[in-house]
């Protein structure tokens, strides 16, 4: 593509943030427990599922990170999602197929899918 | 479009890749395949970080963790522990120097903490081979605003309001060279890049070149836009062989996106850009003799006026400046000239990068406001003086430059202060000395320095130097005599006054300064024959203290020149007719017993 004007030049940003955009560290958090236990439960599959739904969604400045095991084995995987300024909200027995609703109703409009919370801190 | 939750940034800066990182890639590729990551996380590679000294730099995001002296040893453990569990591998975070703190995110770091980039603005963030990424952080964007909303005028207008300074040395403001070049009359104009950073030890355009070259091509379009150039040059020294390689890719970029060529982002504005690899004399940083070679001339200064805005390139009005100067261009204009002047004191506005050598815990690169002291770059960014040894003077703007000592440490650095001390701006060199440095030495090696690369076409520089240079030369010797220093001070300052170019006017500014602060130096070594500092070897007697020496013959072996002698378990001697004064005895013996002074 050529740019021929300023307008082309803003498009053309607009695309690249997305490539750099989790350099810049805002925006909504999702946190997949990856300890052995998480792991065991099936953590790389939700981890592949969450991904799959960014790439979907083009959600480029959602944040995915991991983290080891809390002690709450039984009830992995655990996924967390932190929206900036809000509760850090905590699901458990997450299965692959929970993770698009997580999305569409949590990551993308806020409101909490309560059947499969297991904490809400502060 | 592929969207990864993680990005894996391994520094290819020089530094860095002397260091192995690119091994680190390739490993780290393998092992992101190998743990089926590949798809989930994404491998970058970008410029200096400026923190050489601690290389190879990886830094993982989004949690930004800053791992340092990283082995290829280490990548299977960051990426089954960090890259698939999240768990930070502790022993590679960097340790503060003082509190041996682990410190794991980049911007907590004491040496970055200081700092306030905005030259480096990218460096180390972007993967300076992709446009995009320059894009993506308000890359061009400068440039945008200046074709579609701007005269050629208001361009110089806002550079002048700026007050932006040559960064090359001078400190010539921007501002005002633009507006000679554009009022010079003319279809045919040139802008120029002057990339021949030739001091030794400074790196900091060549940072830049390596880490964000779309930062200088912007600046330059822009310049050319203000004069009325469709031409340009950028002259980079053929030892930098990766900052040429990323300036090919970055101007193949910008001309396939119509950002750099003919009738840039679909304006009337023209302007293409060529690279002119120089063969790394010195001289060539010198305005005059840059354009020469880049003619194929020999690279030789001229006498100004006619100054390169009146008769340049091909006798062309032409406008030259250097790396760090265009790359602060585009912020400039993002931002505007106001905002760029709130930093900095009322006469040196912006930052100025420093590359941090010599005896410094941490050692690198330092972008800092203008008017901060000395003081906080060396001791606070540069965390002090490695092995606790105390601080002597500082070499500031290289063998151009003067040494400052401790008692003018809390000056603000700016252009006009350090004129003030002797010493000058230069184009950012910093070198710290310690106890251990011996100041006739030092001015003896930045003379020899320029003294090798005096181009020979004036007498003075090339017979002046070599005289103050054999002078030097003769007091290290311990063979000087008192007039030598009143020789030394007027050769000194007839060369600055007399020299054709600014190698030469300049050139003597290292004895000068140090005869200035250092004067009892000289006069240790002249009248009394020692070298206080213990570093001129003829000056030096090596002798063994009875009381201290075991008597274990660790020296006398180790010796090469068999200058040492003794009994078993008895006191040794040193035939100082024989010694050398290598120094390896010292290094050898482990009850202090060898002194040398």
């Amino acid at each position: 593509m050529v740019i021929k004007s300023f307008e082309d030049l803003k498009r053309l940003k607009e695309e690249a943030k997305a490539l750099t955009g989790i350099r810049a560290g805002q925006g909504v958090e999702i946190i997949v427990g990856m300890g052995t236990c998480g792991i065991a439960a099936g953590a790389r599959e939700v981890m592949s599922a969450i991904l799959e739904e960014l790439n979907k969604r083009e959600l480029s400045d959602v944040r995915v990170t991991q983290t080891g095991c809390i002690g709450m084995c039984e009830k992995e995987v655990l996924v967390d999602v932190v929206r900036p300024g809000e509760k850090r909200i905590t699901y458990g027995n997450v299965q692959p197929q929970d993770v698009s609703r997580i999305f569409s109703s949590h990551v993308i409009n806020g409101q909490i899918v309560e059947d499969i919370v297991v904490a809400k801190l502060d | 479009m592929q969207l990864y939750r993680g990005h894996v940034l391994v520094c290819g800066g020089t530094g860095c890749v002397s260091s192995g990182s690119k091994k680190i890639q390739e490993v780290m590729a393998n092992e992101l395949t190998k743990q089926n990551l590949d798809k989930e996380i994404k491998l970058v590679e970008t410029g200096c970080h400026g923190f050489c000294e601690m290389g190879p730099i990886v830094i993982v995001y989004p949690e930004g963790t800053f791992y340092c002296q990283v082995q290829v040893d280490d990548i299977a453990e960051i990426v089954s522990e960090h890259l698939l569990k999240g768990r930070i591998v502790q022993r590679l975070l960097f340790k503060a120097p003082v509190t041996e703190e682990q410190v794991p995110s980049y911007k907590d770091i004491a040496f970055y903490k200081k700092q306030h980039r905005v030259v480096l603005r990218n460096c180390g963030h972007i993967d300076p081979e992709h446009i995009q990424e320059y894009i993506a952080r308000e890359g061009y964007e400068g440039l945008a605003k200046v074709l579609t909303t701007m005269t050629p005028q208001q361009v110089v207008d806002e550079m002048k309001k700026s007050g932006l300074r040559g960064r090359g040395g001078g400190g010539f403001p921007t501002g005002l060279k633009w507006e000679f070049a554009s009022k010079s009359p003319g279809p045919k104009k040139y802008i120029i890049c002057n990339a021949d950073e030739g001091d030794p030890g400074a790196f900091m355009d060549r940072s830049v070149l390596e880490g964000d070259p779309h930062s200088l091509l912007e600046g330059m379009l822009i310049g050319a836009y203000a004069i009325g150039a469709d031409e340009g040059y950028i002259y980079v020294r053929a030892e930098y062989p990766l900052a040429i390689k990323r300036l090919k890719v970055a101007i193949a970029q910008a001309e396939e996106l119509g950002l750099l060529g003919d009738n840039i982002m679909g304006t009337e504005f023209s302007c293409q850009l060529h690279i002119k690899e120089g063969a790394g004399a010195f001289v060539c940083g010198e305005e005059t003799a840059l354009m020469a070679s880049i003619e194929g001339s020999r690279g030789m200064p001229n006498p100004r006026p006619p100054f390169p805005a009146v008769k340049g390139l091909w006798e062309k009005p032409s406008n030259i400046n250097n790396v760090e100067t265009y790359a602060n261009v585009p912020v400039i204009f993002l931002n505007g000239a106001d905002q760029f002047a709130t930093l900095g004191t009322e006469k040196s506005k912006g930052t100025k990068v420093f590359a941090l050598t010599g005896k410094l815990r941490n050692t690198g690169l330092a972008e800092v406001p203008m008017g901060i002291a000395l003081r906080e770059i060396i001791f606070e960014i540069g965390g002090g003086i490695m092995d606790d040894k105390k601080f002597k003077a500082v070499q500031i703007g290289g063998p151009s430059g003067g040494c400052i000592p401790e008692q003018h440490l809390d000056t603000p650095v700016d252009y006009d202060s350090l004129i003030a001390l002797g010493a000058m701006m230069g184009s950012g060199g910093l070198v710290v000395m310690d106890e251990t440095s011996c100041m006739v030495d030092v001015a003896r090696f930045f003379l020899n320095f320029t003294q090798k690369e005096s181009c020979g076409k004036c007498t003075p520089c090339r017979e002046g130097t070599k005289r103050m240079l054999e002078i030097l030369q003769k007091i290290c010797d311990g063979k000087g005599v008192p007039e030598d220093i009143t020789t030394l001070e007027t050769l000194g300052a007839v060369i600055k006054n007399t020299a054709l170019c600014g190698l030469g006017q300049t050139a003597p500014n290292p004895v000068l300064a140090t005869l200035r602060y250092f004067r009892h130096e000289y006069e240790a070594h002249i009248n009394d024959k020692k070298c206080p500092a213990g570093v001129c070897s003829a000056l030096l007697e090596y002798k063994i203290v009875a009381d201290n020496c075991k008597g274990c013959g660790a020296c006398a072996r180790v010796c090469p020149a068999g200058a040492i002698t003794g009994e078993k378990k008895e006191p040794h001697e040193i035939d100082t007719s024989k010694c050398i004064k290598c120094g390896s005895c010292i290094e050898k013996c482990k009850f202090n017993a060898i002194v040398k002074g």
